[in-house]
């Protein structure tokens, strides 16, 4: 096999490789664990409050540390 | 209460105040050399005060000084959120930190005193690269250790980015800093000609690429959803470009070289593939801003989110102009000019530094035990005196670049060139001046941080934090 032939393929197993990623990432299989992977930063309460609606509604401040 | 129970967020601690202090001073250098640009005079005649020394010396403290340190910093506080567990190996860690520290201050004595291996962004002399490499090795078995231990079945998407960046960094360091020593403070490079160059490329354009890049999507995708008080948009989007992103950077560093003695067909390579970087790159920002789509309010009142955002736009802005810079007619006008300093800064500070200081104005309090910063108000100032700061300065070199560019290439009907070179440096003048101010007005916005850092840890006891049970 020639190397022009051996890029072809190489290409087309990259092609091939990016298409078997998507089709993986967005099955539905992989729905339950990606929405609780996409949770793990949230699980630990709000940072530091800064004046954000969405960092008061916990305490009504930022959290207090144990 | 139990050791292993708690998170070692001490390391934390260290590597954040020193991202302020090193952004301070690389930044002050880069103010300095923007000066000389403007009144030569400033080097006042002494040596290592010369552009030539201070130019490197200014990138690698903000590159690897005050952006490494905001990367050990937050990678740190991630990884042990995220796989809810203590960091691997306390003292190793403390050794990454200790060791960094002395990496930075050797860089800040030698390359003043013009002891250099003259690979930009890999200056620093071989016995440096050697702590730089153990210090890295060390880092990577904290970070990858931590994952090992991890308590959820998940390795959630940001520590895929740093894990990468991690991973990467080491091999790129090693390989491009191969040389064999003379002395204590001279070595030659294993590669010579045109392969140096490329090897060099090649580094250089990784480090851009997972240093600068994939280490801070690294943070943008913790902070981002954990500022916005929702997950990111889409988890399988951010899979997808985890992979397109990693795979495809690799190859585009010949963009460097364009019209150079490196063959053709590896020029036209990696202008292909710098073009195909767009995809991913506008996938992963897309990704960050959808995150706060229903939440879009929280922008008027939060300003550490109008620094994660904004730092996103100028991802966007500067990843289209990279591929469009990469087409070869493009990089004709614009290779050699102060657009490609335009480029670089609308990156550097548009997008590193910007999610970097979102990010610092986010953790800071919570490791220290505070209910926020000192104050939210000077938040605000900082983020609008150096988003002007950073349009001033991207907008001089833009302007100056196109315009170099076009004098440069410019031929009377003879063929001679219509313009010296001294008249274009003319020509560049008052854009140095706008520069600077744009420079300083940055550098302004971090002294105004430093005070609020000042007054928020002033007296602050940090107490150990709980490590809490997976969901």
């Amino acid at each position: 096999m020639d190397l022009p032939t051996l890029r072809g393929l190489f290409t087309l197993i990259l092609m091939i490789a990016f298409v078997a990623i998507v089709v993986w990432a967005w099955s539905s299989k992989r729905r339950k664990e990606f929405d609780e992977a996409a949770r793990l930063p949230l699980e630990d309460g709000p940072l530091a409050d800064s004046g954000g609606a969405g960092c008061k509604t916990a305490t009504g401040a930022g959290e207090k540390q144990s | 209460m139990e050791r292993a129970s708690t998170y070692n967020d001490r390391v934390v601690r260290q590597f954040t105040i020193m991202t302020v202090v090193w952004g301070v001073v690389g930044m002050l250098v880069g103010v300095i050399i923007a000066a000389q640009l403007v009144w030569p005079a400033l080097n006042f005649d002494v040596s290592w005060l010369s552009y030539g020394r201070l130019r490197p010396l200014h990138t690698n403290a903000v590159i690897f000084a005050f952006g490494g340190s905001a990367l050990f910093a937050t990678s740190y506080y991630v990884v042990q959120r995220t796989c809810h567990v203590r960091l691997f190996a306390d003292g190793l860690a403390a050794f990454t930190f200790w060791g960094w520290q002395v990496v930075i201050v050797l860089a800040a004595i030698t390359l003043p005193l013009g002891l250099t291996q003259g690979k930009e962004y890999a200056e620093l002399i071989w016995p440096i690269d050697l702590l730089i490499a153990a210090v890295w090795v060390a880092y990577a078995v904290v970070f990858f250790g931590t994952v090992a231990l991890r308590k959820v079945s998940h390795i959630y998407v940001a520590n895929w980015f740093y894990g990468a960046f991690i991973l990467t960094i080491a091999v790129l360091h090693i390989v491009n800093s191969l040389a064999l020593p003379t002395g204590l403070l001279h070595s030659y490079p294993a590669y010579s000609g045109v392969v140096d160059a490329m090897v060099q490329w090649w580094y250089g354009h990784n480090a851009v690429g997972f240093f600068l890049t994939a280490g801070f999507l690294g943070m943008m995708y913790y902070f981002v959803p954990k500022q916005a008080g929702r997950p990111v948009y889409s988890y399988r989007l951010s899979v997808v470009h985890f992979w397109a992103l990693i795979s495809i950077y690799m190859w585009a560093g010949p963009h460097h070289l364009h019209y150079t003695t490196l063959p053709d067909w590896a020029q036209s390579l990696g202008m292909v593939f710098s073009l195909i970087l767009l995809a991913p790159s506008w996938g992963g920002m897309i990704n960050g801003i959808m995150t706060l789509s229903g939440a879009w309010h929280k922008l008027r009142t939060d300003p550490i989110l109008k620094f994660l955002i904004v730092s996103l736009s100028f991802y966007g802005m500067s990843t289209f102009e990279g591929p469009m810079m990469s087409i070869k007619t493009v990089n004709a006008l614009s290779h050699y000019t102060d657009w490609t300093i335009g480029h670089v800064h609308s990156g550097a500070l548009g997008w590193v530094a910007m999610i970097s200081i979102g990010c610092i104005y986010a953790l800071l309090p919570k490791v220290f035990n505070r209910e926020s910063m000192y104050s939210i108000k000077l938040i605000d100032v900082h983020f609008w005196v150096s988003t002007i700061g950073v349009v001033l300065y991207i907008a001089a070199m833009w302007m100056a670049g196109v315009m170099q560019g076009l004098m440069w290439r410019a031929v009377n009907d003879d063929g001679t060139l219509t313009y010296t070179f001294i008249e274009s440096l003319n020509a560049t003048y008052p854009f140095y001046g706008v520069r600077l101010l744009g420079g300083t007005l940055f550098l302004v916005g971090m002294l105004v941080m430093v005070y609020n850092v000042w007054m928020t840890i002033r007296g602050s006891k940090p107490a150990e934090q709980t490590v809490i049970q997976p969901a």
